[in-house]
């Protein structure tokens, strides 16, 4: 699904990103793990085009990105943290976001049902507690079923409920087919979604690969002590 | 698309205290001098002062405030099948339309209503200066913000471009014209005033009415120097350009800019 050949971004002098070759295949669930600084969001970014990278090539599916913004369709993205405009109302937001995207039909609303949203329709978003923004956010990213969710630490400021919700819905969809890269901090919630991960170090991959084969590799059973297993390994 | 994004950012700024405040600010300073001034010119004279000092600053701070509040909600719109140039012109356009409408209809309804000898050359010419400077400063403001990551520099940058242009800029010139006045002046004075748009929007009106006395220095020259028609014609364009230039190049680096 996604092809990332030679990927090289710097901010500045700091190389935040070092010849990054990576393929993320289709219809599963991947997981970007790795300290804080290591280059997930900014991985994630290039691939949405938000970062303008320095080198390599990145595709998607059939296209390749060139600074076009149609393949953007075919993603549903859900950032850490958004602000939306403080004095629309939560329908008004959700009306601009089908009309940005011009898209009516086939929607997913299964998320709006089960995170009760009907009722916060008509409120302005500055009076939306920090939770029900970070559902507003889930739902708008799910709702245009997309081919490939990208969700960045999707279940962070969620609470027990909301956060298995989305967790279900996942699976549901990962189920139809559709393919997930997730970032997260929480191993017990990639062991329990993602069948791939990618480990992150310094802007460099340090591993890449099923999550089985990483627990045979470094004979762990635990993906908590797998990652901080292979942590000792790349820094000897 | 730009329309979209126009549309929707309509809803979020018109709503905005700040705008409400911003207008009855102009609409009561409107009257003010309309119940306690006779002569229409001396009005007139009093209320571009005002402008020209409160459109600029309130222009480039609202503006750079705007951009950087809304970060996060730009780079979630970029995430969206949405091309960064409809993004930047419909932001552009979002916060430009309000603020120019918002004064021009605070300034010119009460005057409509309560002058019976009316001037529509001197209303016009206040609205078409108000309209520029909202444009160029928030051009501005938004170059400065696609500039500067940092919130508190970006600010600070812009209210110090104010202080030049409104204050600091005529200090500098004038000590310039008396250290150099036994030089011919006319052209580096032209040069000079091209730099600074506010100096230009004073320039504009006063082409436009007889107050000779309250032209100043560079105003003379300018008449002196094209005649009515041709100075107005071209401190309008200058000004036009004033407010193209930092929004091309905002444009510029905002399809560069990292999000």
């Amino acid at each position: 699904m996604i092809e990332i050949i030679n990927l090289k971004k710097s901010f500045d002098d700091f190389k935040v990103l070092k010849e990054i070759n990576l393929s993320i295949r289709e219809g599963e669930i991947t997981a970007i793990v790795g300290p804080n600084g290591s280059g997930k969001t900014t991985l994630i970014k290039s691939i949405l085009d938000l970062i303008k990278i320095d080198f390599g090539k990145i595709s998607i599916g059939k296209y390749v990105l060139n600074g076009k913004c149609e393949y953007r369709k075919q993603i549903g993205y859900m950032p850490q943290i958004t602000r939306f405009p403080e004095n629309l109302t939560v329908s008004q937001l959700i009306e601009m976001i089908k009309d940005i995207r011009n898209q009516t039909g086939n929607l997913d609303e299964e998320l709006f049902e089960k995170f009760l949203m009907e009722k916060e329709l008509p409120k302005q978003i500055k009076n939306l507690s920090g939770g029900t923004k970070q559902k507003l956010n889930a739902i708008i990213s799910f709702m245009f079923n997309p081919q490939l969710y990208i969700l960045d630490e999707p279940t962070a400021s969620l609470d027990p409920i909301a956060s298995s919700e989305l967790k279900d819905k996942i699976i549901k969809e990962n189920k139809n087919g559709k393919t997930f890269l997730i970032t997260s901090h929480n191993m017990h919630e990639i062991e329990e979604l993602a069948s791939n991960i990618i480990f992150m170090i310094d802007g460099e991959i340090a591993y890449c690969g099923s999550l089985s084969n990483l627990k045979f590799e470094t004979k762990e059973d635990n993906l908590e002590r797998a990652i901080a297993n292979l942590m000792r390994l790349s820094k000897n | 698309m730009i329309g979209k994004i126009l549309k929707y950012q309509l809803h979020d700024v018109l709503r905005s205290k700040w705008i409400i405040i911003y207008s009855l600010f102009f609409f009561i300073t409107t009257l003010v001098l309309l119940r306690f001034e006779d002569n229409t010119t001396k009005i007139f004279i009093s209320l571009m002062n005002i402008e020209l000092f409160v459109v600029p600053l309130v222009s480039i701070i609202f503006g750079t405030t705007f951009f950087y509040n809304s970060k996060e909600y730009i780079t979630f719109l970029l995430s969206q099948p949405l091309k960064r140039k409809d993004l930047f012109i419909g932001m552009f356009l979002g916060l430009s339309l309000p603020l120019s409408f918002s004064i021009i209809i605070s300034v010119t309804l009460p005057i409509l209503f309560l002058i019976s000898k009316q001037n529509y050359e001197i209303i016009l010419l206040v609205n078409i200066t108000a309209l520029l400077l909202t444009n160029i400063f928030v051009a501005l403001s938004f170059l400065i913000s696609v500039l500067n990551d940092d919130k508190a520099k970006g600010l600070g940058i812009s209210i110090l471009l104010w202080l030049i242009f409104a204050f600091v800029y005529d200090g500098i010139f004038l000590l310039a014209i008396i250290s150099f006045n036994d030089y011919p002046l006319e052209i580096p004075t032209l040069i000079l005033t091209s730099l600074n748009p506010i100096d230009l929007s004073r320039i504009l009106i006063l082409l436009k009415t007889d107050i000779s006395v309250l032209m100043g220095y560079t105003g003379a020259i300018f008449n002196n120097f094209f005649g009515g028609a041709i100075g107005f014609a071209i401190s309008f364009l200058s000004l036009v350009l004033w407010a193209i230039l930092p929004f091309s190049f905002g444009l510029k680096y905002f399809n560069k800019k990292d999000f």
